[in-house]
């Protein structure tokens, strides 16, 4: 089947555009937050397309989103384009230090260590009270790339911003993933032992892989960072690694898109359950991942690509 | 001619089990070897420790003049020694062209998407190109396992059982397209195998191991005539008894 994701994926970011100047502002923000982790789960999809599953995103997701808060809140450098560049750029950093050890291990003991240091991030935000301890700290951006932004109009344009750079970063993750490193990635997951009996090293790829999602969170961190316009040590807590695992399987692997889709199902049922069913939002969630893995284990993907989907 | 590849006093035991004792073999380049033995006899671990899968206890590997002792499979890949497997190691979840895009990405082909296609028209695997590898017959997993092997252009080839569990009348297909693939190349292949027509039809050289020996080492009609290799081997024995 021809593969149709690029028009696809120029659809749609051509859609989210439009809607920018035109949706109501409690729907931009909900497409804000969805595509900030989004952003997030495109990396997830990396690891566990080379067989990997972290429950630790939320050490990169927090690290972007705080990085950015404070080029600000300390740095006083309230640009908003800057203050991306500051998560994606802090949190890929801690990912090529981490990655170093991550690398080395598989399975559970991947996905627990990739835990235990966003649980470490989240304890040391919690007693640190110069960062405001559990109640976090407001941020304001008061630029983007140099340009000042008019009162009222900078969440629409980060939701802008991150319409473009969140399809693009898709776009290359599309495309990586057809190449011969995405390729690798597969067959790392599949049989590594043949991999390496091939000539080619599982770690570097590992690695690679492990600190482009760690940057991939840390940019959504900021995004999400600059659409609430507050961070908090819940942002690291296990709690939101589980909800983009969570995100990564509704959706499935299947697709760059597939993540998108999710996340903005996923924040549409929590902002609706919240209003209508706050008391049984969380179990009813537990109902639809429990449903999804009997019937659809590679994710809703799959029920659109039975209908044509690329 | 020096000998591409040489093996010097080589020991490798598991607790109590000797797999290696005192192994001393050396391969031309381009030679086509046999290395036959009843299972558990050591053909296995002397393949696992040439790529470096086993270290051995004591003794010396050489490739080319360099000790391959302590390095790892890939570095042993890259010094030009692939294998292919008893049980084959494919990827399950792509393709059969894509497990070949891989193994030619790795080895840096230089037009990879036009290689792979001419590996698909010599293995005959044309017609399997979009099936995934886990859904193969297993001659077809046999075969394809041993094209990604080649892939990489070796410069000695070892095949562990490239014909087992394989049905009779597709072991010689097999062989006749591994054997066409290297031909004129100057491979050295060393292929372990159980069947002693493939054996004997393909090999120029046969080496038998028993217990963890080479008990017996030379030409086919030699070596699959002696006593030893007779009784502990081919079991002519055992059978003349039953």
């Amino acid at each position: 089947m021809r593969d149709r994701t690029v028009p696809a994926l120029a659809i749609a970011c051509a859609a989210l555009l439009a809607a920018a100047p035109l949706a109501p502002q409690w729907l931009v923000f909900l497409l804000a937050l969805a595509l900030a982790k989004g952003m997030v789960v495109l990396g997830l999809v990396l690891l566990m397309r080379t067989g990997l599953v972290s429950f630790g995103q939320g050490l990169y997701f927090g690290l972007g989103a705080y990085a950015a808060a404070l080029l600000a809140h300390r740095g006083g450098i309230a640009d908003a384009a800057l203050m991306i560049v500051a998560g994606a750029a802090c949190a890929a950093a801690v990912a090529a230090v981490l990655g170093l050890l991550l690398a080395r291990y598989r399975e559970i003991f991947f996905a627990m260590l990739s835990l235990a240091f966003s649980m470490i991030l989240y304890g040391a935000l919690v007693k640190s009270s110069a960062l405001g301890s559990t109640d976090g700290f407001n941020l304001h951006a008061k630029g983007f790339a140099g340009i000042a932004l008019a009162a009222g109009t900078e969440r629409r344009l980060f939701y802008a911003v991150s319409v473009v750079v969140v399809f693009a970063v898709a776009w290359l993750l599309h495309r990586y993933l057809a190449s011969h490193w995405g390729r690798l990635s597969a067959a790392i997951r599949d049989n590594e032992l043949r991999v390496e009996y091939l000539g080619a090293s599982v770690y570097r790829v590992v690695y690679v892989n492990y600190v482009a999602a760690g940057a991939l969170a840390g940019t959504g961190g900021a995004f999400a960072a600059l659409a609430v316009g507050h961070v908090d040590p819940e942002t690291a807590y296990w709690t939101t690694s589980g909800e983009f695992v969570f995100i990564a399987i509704l959706g499935g692997t299947g697709n760059v898109l597939a993540p998108f889709l999710s996340a903005a199902l996923f924040e549409g049922l929590r902002t609706v359950a919240n209003q209508y069913a706050p008391n049984v939002w969380q179990m009813t969630l537990g109902l639809a991942m429990l449903a999804i893995i009997m019937f659809l284990p590679g994710g809703l993907w799959t029920l659109l690509r039975r209908r044509g989907a690329p | 001619m020096s000998p591409i590849l040489v093996a010097q006093g080589v020991q490798k035991s598991f607790g109590a089990v000797t797999a290696a004792s005192d192994v001393n073999l050396s391969f031309e380049p381009g030679a086509v070897a046999g290395l036959i033995g009843a299972n558990g006899a050591g053909k296995t671990t002397f393949l696992n420790m040439v790529t470096g899968y086993l270290r051995p206890d004591s003794g010396s590997i050489r490739f080319d003049g360099r000790e391959l002792t302590g390095h790892t499979p890939r570095e042993i890949t890259g010094f030009g020694i692939c294998r292919s497997f008893q049980i084959p190691q494919l990827f399950h979840s792509l393709s059969v062209r894509e497990n070949l895009l891989v193994a030619e990405g790795i080895a840096a082909a230089e037009r990879v998407e036009e290689a792979t296609d001419a590996v698909l028209e010599h293995f005959g695997l044309a017609q399997y190109a979009a099936q995934y590898a886990g859904l193969l017959p297993e001659g077809i997993r046999k075969l394809l396992d041993v094209a990604m092997a080649l892939v990489a252009r070796p410069k000695v080839l070892l095949l562990d059982e490239p014909t087992s569990g394989v049905a009779a009348d597709e072991k010689f297909g097999i062989m006749d397209l591994v054997m066409g693939a290297v031909r004129g190349q100057g491979v050295t292949v060393l292929f372990v195998e159980h069947d002693m027509d493939i054996v004997s039809r393909y090999a120029a050289r046969v080496v038998a191991f028993y217990d963890g020996r080479v008990i017996a080492d030379g030409a086919p009609d030699r070596v699959l005539g002696d006593t030893e290799v007779r009784r502990y081997v081919i079991g002519e024995e055992a059978h003349a008894a039953a």
